[in-house]
């Protein structure tokens, strides 16, 4: 069918335009619209019946005039030019430049919609990506293929933290670097900016595909984006075998985005005026990511989800949640306590770390060491709680070391410099070093064997503290665990020098 | 069913919702769609227009393309070659479709469920003759579709009559006639091994039975606690992370049915093929065979069309059906049922019907009892005693368990795992909570554990329960005054608590051991837990310290007990036990002495 032109819309609200008297429409399909002005807006048919169309205009509808409009059905999905020219370069919600350079041409051109993957021909994902993160690394692990969100509220640093995993994730044993699609979605155009600054700083630009729609461009483009951004990415993937991580930001804004356009449309509203196929469509956009038979390529997904209100219940984390593989959740607490980054480890959860993680992945304590962690972190928190009610003082000298364990592994293990990329033995001899605050049998997750070879003895620790010059306190208490480890290293049979 | 088809034409498309024009076409009925010829099904008619519901996505088609009826409503095969088998929310067999279009799923794609080229050696019932009556349910012969099931080929429900012949053993495909049967309007039936049956309509039997015998899964929380019966229907509930896929695919892998079916349904795509990936693997605790010979998957994941997720469920209960009436003990596990209940709502909202609460329609209980109701025990035609489990995760938005589909979840089914965002935030998996959780069946289940492992466990299942209402209680006290307000023997049931929970309710579906625990087993540790619990409460009570039970070194190996012994290792588990009583009586007598010497 050839390419139609209209002139009369019949009706015009909420980002959307009716047309009528337009037969052979297709469901899905392009329209370009040509405003009194001349200016030319981008729309896709979102209902087709015979006596009447809905279009979605990306560019929104303000100031548009239903006699002098002119409606093109160009007979094509909403499509992206492929090529690797993309790389370096910056687009908006429908793959159109940002960044002034002239358009991307090429005969590849595919439809931003994608189809599902056959489960049948999906791979496992199971390679250990090393963020530099301990938070991350020890206790959520990240693999390829995997979609991990950063759950986080206004004002924490999750911009920081996914521009750090940019900058550090790779492949243990493997240098080659990611790819990256990064795809923001009504964020400010200051933190636009401090991507567009980190990945030039940071030498990796030449790898970054950006499109971009900022807080104040039109939101129905928003509905697009993501979809636009995985059509690249997964070019990038499958067609030049690069292993690709997409960042996106801010999901939350897509989805109120969506709401908007549902609501115009008159859909029946589901919970918090989202419409019932919010799941769906937020899945149609995750599981785009993965691993498949016999290509090289992968897609690895961090999207950034800001919970409304700081709550983890509302429906765009709650669905995200049950689409990707776990969360990484910030916490305003930690952040207050200026610790970066701050990762709160409780909710936390990384559900692929099973299968990349361990003897031959990272090391053979890694599966234990997390669980152990998680057990007395979890116990440590109640202990805190205890102690904010009864006092400190009044706790038993077991429970005591419980907080001195929270303590630590706020400041230490969680906390860590923007600048800094911890291997993965650091982050576990760091580990085995808070752990060994407890005696031995206080350490129930880990095998008879972890504890043989790498708790580190109580004596031990008392040559070290006294080594270490006179403590007070906890945070003194603390570095002379460390001193301790240090000794134990020297000491200790060709283990590793720590980089931390 | 009607073999005429009908055309007509496509007159309004939203999204998976197509109306279409078609006089004569039934309610329920198969539509074939556009020049991509979609399938869809009829959900409500109008006259002379249809409104259909699409199993793919519609995007490209066009107002004036054709629309065909097919004459059926949506059904699947039945027969031969199904166990082993990968299908989408439609029957189709998505390793078939990759070999014909590749990584993603191409639209309008047409595979039969059933190889048609395979050959079954088919073996004939010997006792039956030709001339002989015969109606639905009389076996005709078998098949052995993998090592591990025996395939009954049966006269498919609806068919009387006298056996006009029947073939001799051989080798078949699906398609060759293995039998006539000529019914009393001498009208000559041909059967073949497999049959179509519309999946939204139960298969008869002949009367319901009581469960007997409860599931064994393995996981002592569930077995030990709370126990699930052949024949009974679950629900696992949780928020996000709190494992219910984990606690599904651990009932997959260890329960001892015959068959399990696991339908993915609207879940992630990584998670199914870790189960595609290594259900394969695993041996079968049972039989030693692979444990995917008597698996089928059915794979919907979230990101595919959402009608096919609306009938995955029903094609999943449809084979579940089928593999009873053979006699076989089935497990349906439905993950997640919430996800079934939301493809219900965004094709309600489609269609514009008034939403009642949190926008799912109002026959959403109706259709949740209808489904759940599938499941039980069942005398079949033909006398045989077959059973359908049916265990379906609940995913509740928030992990507020008052929201539509839990509750109404909860009004139907018999067992309810509940599992807590706390406890898996600790990492104690499964995080099944024992306070909020139920089990209808404890008694009926009783009576099978104490014949065949130990008469004592219904009361041992009682005192560790006591134990651990006792431990919340405590807990909390300890929360608002701390530990010192305790006296001896309370900080003792604090200790012993921790134990059970340690030792006994967590169970690491990682640990090479720990992952399947037989009954014997089960209840060897429970008692174990519940002796030291005993002892200690009588050395507190004559004056020991609780910190010198607490400095024992065996009450720590107690906890990993569970990961040092595998479950043949009963003796070893009992040497430890005696071990531990020893241990505990020297320090008694120890302490007498002291006592005596002051």
């Amino acid at each position: 069918m050839s390419i139609k032109e209209y002139r009369t819309a019949a009706e015009a609200r909420g980002g959307l335009l009716v047309m009528k008297n337009t037969p052979g429409v297709a469901f899905g399909d392009r329209v370009s619209i040509e405003d009194h002005t001349g200016g030319i807006r981008n729309g896709q048919v979102i209902r087709a019946s015979e006596d009447s169309v809905l279009i979605l205009v990306f560019e929104g509808v303000e100031d548009l005039d239903l006699e002098n409009t002119w409606v093109r059905f160009l007979d094509a999905p909403v499509e992206i030019a492929l090529s690797p020219e993309l790389l370096g370069r910056e687009f908006n919600g429908l793959g159109e430049p940002r960044d002034g350079r002239p358009p991307i041409l090429s005969s590849l051109r595919r439809a931003v919609g994608g189809s599902a993957i056959n489960p049948a021909a999906r791979t496992y994902p199971r390679e250990f990506i090393q963020t530099g993160v301990s938070t991350i690394d020890g206790l959520n692990s990240l693999v390829r293929g995997q979609k991990l969100p950063i759950f986080t509220g206004s004002g924490l640093p999750h911009n920081r933290l996914a521009a750090q995993i940019v900058r550090q994730a790779r492949l243990k044993n493997e240098d080659a670097a990611f790819s990256i699609v990064f795809a923001a979605m009504g964020v400010s155009y200051a933190d636009a900016k401090f991507f567009r600054d980190e990945f030039a700083s940071s030498g990796v630009l030449r790898n970054v595909v950006m499109f971009v729609n900022l807080a104040d461009d039109p939101p129905v483009e928003r509905l697009t984006l993501p979809r636009t951004a995985l059509t690249a990415a997964e070019y990038l993937a499958y067609d030049l075998d690069r292993h690709v991580l997409v960042v996106m930001t801010d999901m939350t804004y897509y989805a109120e985005a969506l709401r908007e356009v549902a609501t115009a449309k008159g859909d029946v509203p589901a919970r918090k005026g989202y419409p019932g196929y919010l799941y769906s469509d937020l899945a149609e956009i995750y599981e785009r990511c993965g691993r498949i038979h016999n290509r090289h390529g992968s897609i690895t997904m961090m999207p950034v989800v800001s919970m409304p209100s700081d709550d983890i219940t509302h429906p765009i984390p709650d669905l995200t949640g049950y689409i990707t593989e776990g969360q990484i959740v910030l916490s305003r607490e930690l952040d207050n306590q200026g610790i970066y980054p701050p990762v709160h480890i409780s909710p936390s959860l990384s559900r692929l770390m099973k299968d990349g993680i361990g003897k031959d992945d990272t090391r053979e304590d890694h599966p234990r060491v997390a669980a152990q962690l998680y057990a007395l972190y979890a116990r440590a928190l109640e202990t805190r709680n205890l102690a904010s009610i009864i006092g400190a003082d009044e706790l038993s000298t077991h429970d005591r070391r419980y907080l001195t364990f929270a303590d630590a592994f706020d400041r230490r293990f969680v906390g860590q410099a923007e600048t800094e990329d911890r291997s993965i033995e650091a982050t576990l001899d760091l580990a085995w070093e808070l752990m060994s605050i407890f005696p031995k049998d206080a350490l129930t997750r880990v095998s008879e064997a972890d504890i043989g070879k790498y708790y580190q003895e109580e004596d031990e620790a008392q040559a070290a503290a006294a080594a270490g010059g006179p403590s007070s306190g906890t945070t003194t208490a603390v570095q002379s665990y460390g001193t301790r480890r240090q000794k134990k290293r020297k000491s200790g049979s060709g283990a590793q020098p720590s980089t931390v | 069913m009607s073999k005429t088809e009908r055309t007509g034409v496509v007159r309004d498309i939203n999204g998976p919702i197509v109306t279409v024009e078609l006089p004569g076409i039934r309610h329920g009925e198969q539509v074939k769609i556009g020049d991509l010829g979609l399938f869809g099904e009829v959900i409500s008619l109008n006259g002379d227009r249809a409104v259909v519901q699409t199993y793919e996505s519609t995007d490209g088609v066009r107002p004036g393309e054709p629309a065909q009826g097919l004459g059926w409503p949506l059904s699947v095969e039945l027969g031969p070659g199904l166990m082993g088998g990968i299908f989408d929310g439609v029957q189709r067999p998505l390793e078939k479709i990759a070999l014909q279009s590749g990584d993603y799923i191409r639209r309008g794609i047409d595979v039969a469920a059933l190889d048609r080229s395979r050959q079954w050696a088919f073996e004939p019932n010997r006792d039956l003759e030709s001339g002989q009556p015969v109606g639905p349910g009389t076996r005709l012969g078998s098949v052995q579709e993998t090592e591990t099931v025996l395939h009954q080929i049966l006269v498919p429900p609806g068919i009387h009559g006298e056996l006009e012949e029947i073939a001799p053993a051989g080798e078949y495909d699906i398609e060759s006639t293995i039998a006539r049967v000529r019914a009393a309007n001498g009208h000559s039936e041909r059967l073949r091994m497999y049959h179509r049956w519309p999946v939204r309509t139960p298969r008869p039997y002949l009367r319901r039975d009581d469960g007997i015998a409860p599931l064994i899964t393995g996981q002592r929380v569930i077995d030990t606690f709370f126990p699930q019966l052949k024949g009974g229907k679950g629900a696992v509930p949780g928020p996000f992370g709190a494992g219910k896929t984990v606690v599904q695919q651990q009932i997959a892998r260890w329960s001892n049915a015959d068959i399990v079916i696991y339908v993915g349904c609207g879940e992630r795509g990584n998670e199914l093929v870790d189960v595609l990936e290594t259900f394969p693997e695993l041996d079968d605790p049972y039989t030693g065979r692979k444990l995917m010979e008597r698996t089928l998957l059915v794979a919907n994941t979230s990101n595919m069309p959402v009608v096919a997720r609306e009938a995955s469920v029903y094609v999943g209960i449809t084979m579940a059906e089928y593999y009873r009436d053979m006699g076989y003990d089935v497990v349906m596990l439905a993950d997640s049922t919430s996800r079934w209940a939301e493809a219900l709502r965004e094709v309600s909202g489609r269609l514009g019907q008034m939403p009642v609460e949190e926008g799912y329609p109002a026959y959403l209980a109706s259709r949740l009892a209808a489904v759940y109701e599938r499941a039980g025990r069942v005398q079949t035609h033909g006398d045989r005693s077959g059973s359908v489990t049916l265990i379906g995760a609940v995913s509740p938005p928030g992990g507020d368990f008052s929201e539509p589909v839990t509750s109404h979840t909860k009004d139907i089914i018999e067992t309810f795992w509940a599992l807590s965002k706390e406890l898996a935030d600790a990492r104690h998996y499964p995080s099944i909570d024992w306070v909020t959780s139920f089990s209808g069946h404890v008694h009926t289940a009783a009576q099978w554990w104490h014949e065949q492992v130990d008469p004592s466990w219904e009361e041992r299942r009682r005192e560790a329960l006591a134990l651990l209402a006792r431990d919340a209680e405590l807990s909390r006290i300890v929360n608002l005054v701390g530990p010192e307000a305790l006296s001896s023997s309370q900080r003792w049931d604090l200790e012993a608590a921790a134990l059970i929970k340690e030792g006994v309710l967590q169970q690491s579906a990682l640990d090479e051991i720990d992952t399947f625990c037989s009954p014997e087993k089960q209840f060897a540790l429970l008692d174990l837990a519940l002796t030291i619990y005993d002892l200690g409460t009588e050395l507190v009570s004559r004056g020991v310290p609780v910190q010198e039970l607490q400095r024992l070194p065996l009450l720590s190996r107690a906890r990993r007990v569970k990961s040092l012994y595998k479950s043949e290792q009963l003796d070893e588990i009992e040497a430890f036990r005696a071990e531990t009583e020893q241990a505990l009586e020297n320090l008694r007598l120890e302490y007498a002495k002291q006592e005596e010497q002051a």
